[in-house]
């Protein structure tokens, strides 16, 4: 099902099948190149596998956009250890809806990227992992997965090949912080969530402690294209190191929300202004979180930028996974600040004290400052708090928490100033005051 | 404990997904399949999860107190969750959820005198573009309104 009109500045790569009758169907995905890739895969040795997914320069799509196929080729091949394939189906950063659409629409295009992932690195099993508030993807994969199971696609002797796979879903509980690799292969080992350290890295010792692939949705989504028409076609639709497409989710004071897929390094205010159908009731724009509410964000006059990894970075900004938060000058930063450390605040899992301690601080004076009860000096104390979590802790939860808070004290400091000395929040009649 | 022949399949196929010595992994869906079954996590299902899965009873209770879907106490027949997170805020998502509290004279985490309805402010729920978004039980409920969240409370009124 689609949730938005598609726009036609789209690039449907991934989204190709959206909107087709039965496209989360087997008949629809072998009728539209579906498994295609697969058997040109069983052709390939690992190496080329891996090498086509390098030429591709495609990032993990979760957030941290580190390439996929040197990820791939960490896993020691040759380990005697059985490996796995794990998709990370944990869809929790606040401003992404995207994943949910890849498995809703196109299962098969999972499990096929799942496969040859499989193959690359010579895996036999794999998991999805879903957020448990996503139940009814479990029961769209399940039955996708039992299909392929019925064709040949899944299990014993795939396409007569002597590859054998097997494909299990696997349902959180909710809890943000198992979106984290190493969080979620502690969730996923029935255990509460929290971070490893790391080396070593799950490439190396990741589920039940065997050599692990962890990709986002969208990446192991991205592989069936990548093979079938070679990595140089989806390096070229992006911009230099950061190929293909890339599902925005927009969200905010747009005319049009939704789900665009759009290549790698597309304008930013070509996104809002024409994709997403301008701001709404034709207010000026004030500032947009780029890529996830982790993401540092953007004022409006830093809004000229193309949406790709390193442009972002070098705005000391990040793609994340492309959660494109729109607010219009009617938004209180002091408020958008505070819910979204209300927010950290409630999934730190509490493991490193940095984070466990620090989120909590930061939502209570964001709270009370929100409120008006702020002093002029709580400013400075929100920085120094912010800034001393930095780098501190064992998964980034706790740098996703502080560096939008800086940004949002940095660059918004006169909105804080304007909520000193008993002043109410200037952007509302009421201030709301907070449920925790 | 008995479970219906559905959950009790569930399980049997739960416990044959991981690799040999590793069944503590359906420990989390175990819980949660059987939650929507039983209403909670009581004791008695902690104690059957454990011995099933050969899972210490407090190494089962620190799991179920992390996992925010995972609850002791029963809610509502339905569970109604609004987000207010970020986007969904933007939409509206704090007023709705003012709207809801008031609307079903509830809180957070409160369930109605009948039993029909719970509420829960939730996190992000991943319907970011088509918020404010509700999810009740496992239902998404996409660009609402305190009128559309008034029609819906009204037509599960009339589901027993």
């Amino acid at each position: 099902m689609l949730y938005n009109e598609p726009s036609p500045l789209e690039v449907k790569v991934l989204t190709r099948r959206f909107g087709l009758a039965h496209s989360a169907s087997l008949e629809t995905y072998l009728a539209t190149d579906g498994y295609s890739a697969l058997r040109k895969a069983l052709g390939m040795t690992p190496e080329q596998i891996i090498e086509e997914v390098k030429r591709s320069t495609l990032r993990g799509r979760g957030g941290a956009g580190f390439p996929a196929g040197m990820k791939w080729s960490f896993v020691p091949r040759t380990s005697p250890k059985p490996k796995y394939i794990v998709a990370n189906a944990d869809e929790s950063e606040p401003g992404t809806c995207k994943d949910r659409l890849l498995m809703e629409n196109d299962p098969h295009q999972l499990i096929e990227g799942i496969l040859i992932a499989g193959l690359a690195v010579d895996a036999h099993a794999g998991y999805i992992y879903i957020r448990g508030e996503y139940r009814y993807l479990i029961e769209i994969l399940d039955r996708a997965i039992a299909e392929a199971y019925q064709h040949g696609y899944l299990g014993r002797n795939i396409l007569g090949s002597g590859f054998d796979f097997d494909l299990y879903t696997h349902t959180g509980a909710g809890a943000y912080e198992c979106g984290e690799e190493s969080a979620l292969l502690e969730s996923l080992e029935g255990k509460r969530g929290v971070p490893r350290i790391r080396p070593p890295f799950p490439a190396v010792a990741g589920a039940f402690k065997c050599p692990t692939v962890l990709n986002n949705v969208e990446t192991l989504s991205a592989v069936p294209a990548i093979i079938r028409d070679g990595g140089a076609a989806f390096a070229a639709l992006g911009t230099p190191k950061n190929g293909g497409t890339r599902l925005f989710s927009i969200s905010g004071h747009v005319n049009k929300p939704g789900v665009y897929e759009l290549p790698m390094g597309f304008s930013l205010l070509r996104m809002i202004n024409e994709v997403a159908g301008g701001m709404r009731e034709g207010r000026k724009l004030k500032a947009v979180i780029p890529g996830g509410s982790s993401c540092p964000v953007l004022r409006a006059e830093e809004c000229d930028i193309a949406m790709d990894f390193d442009s972002l970075s070098k705005a000391k900004s990040m793609l994340g996974s492309a959660g494109v938060v729109v607010m219009d000058e009617t938004t209180c930063m002091v408020r958008a600040a505070m819910r979204i450390m209300r927010f950290y605040a409630h999934e730190s899992c509490g493991w490193c004290v940095p984070c466990r301690e620090g989120t909590l601080w930061l939502k209570k004076i964001l709270t009370r400052f929100h409120e008006g009860q702020g002093y002029v000096e709580d400013i400075a104390l929100i920085d120094e708090l912010a800034k001393n979590m930095l780098g501190r802790t064992f998964c980034p939860l706790g740098d996703a928490a502080a560096m939008p808070t800086i940004a949002f004290v940095e660059k918004f400091r006169d909105e804080f100033e304007a909520h000193l000395d008993g002043r109410p929040c200037p952007f509302e009649k009421d201030s709301r005051m907070v449920t925790v | 404990m008995t479970f219906s022949p559905e959950l009790e399949a569930k399980f049997e196929k739960l416990v044959r997904s991981y690799p040999p010595g590793n069944q503590r992994s359906a420990l989390i869906p175990m819980l949660l399949y059987a939650q929507d079954e039983t209403g909670s996590v009581t004791p008695e299902l902690v104690d059957e999860v454990s011995r099933r899965l050969g899972v210490t009873q407090v190494e089962v209770e620190a799991v179920v107190t992390y996992y925010s879907m995972l609850r002791k106490k029963r809610m509502g027949r339905h569970h109604i969750q609004i987000c207010t997170n970020i986007s969904c805020m933007l939409a509206g998502g704090a007023e709705l959820w003012d709207h809801a509290c008031h609307k079903l004279g509830i809180g957070n985490k409160e369930v109605t005198p009948d039993g029909q309805f719970s509420l829960e402010e939730v996190e992000c729920v991943g319907a970011c573009s088509w918020a404010p978004a509700v999810q009740v039980n496992y239902d998404f409920h996409h660009d609402m309104t305190p009128e559309k969240l008034d029609q819906l409370i009204e037509s599960l009124r009339k589901v027993h």
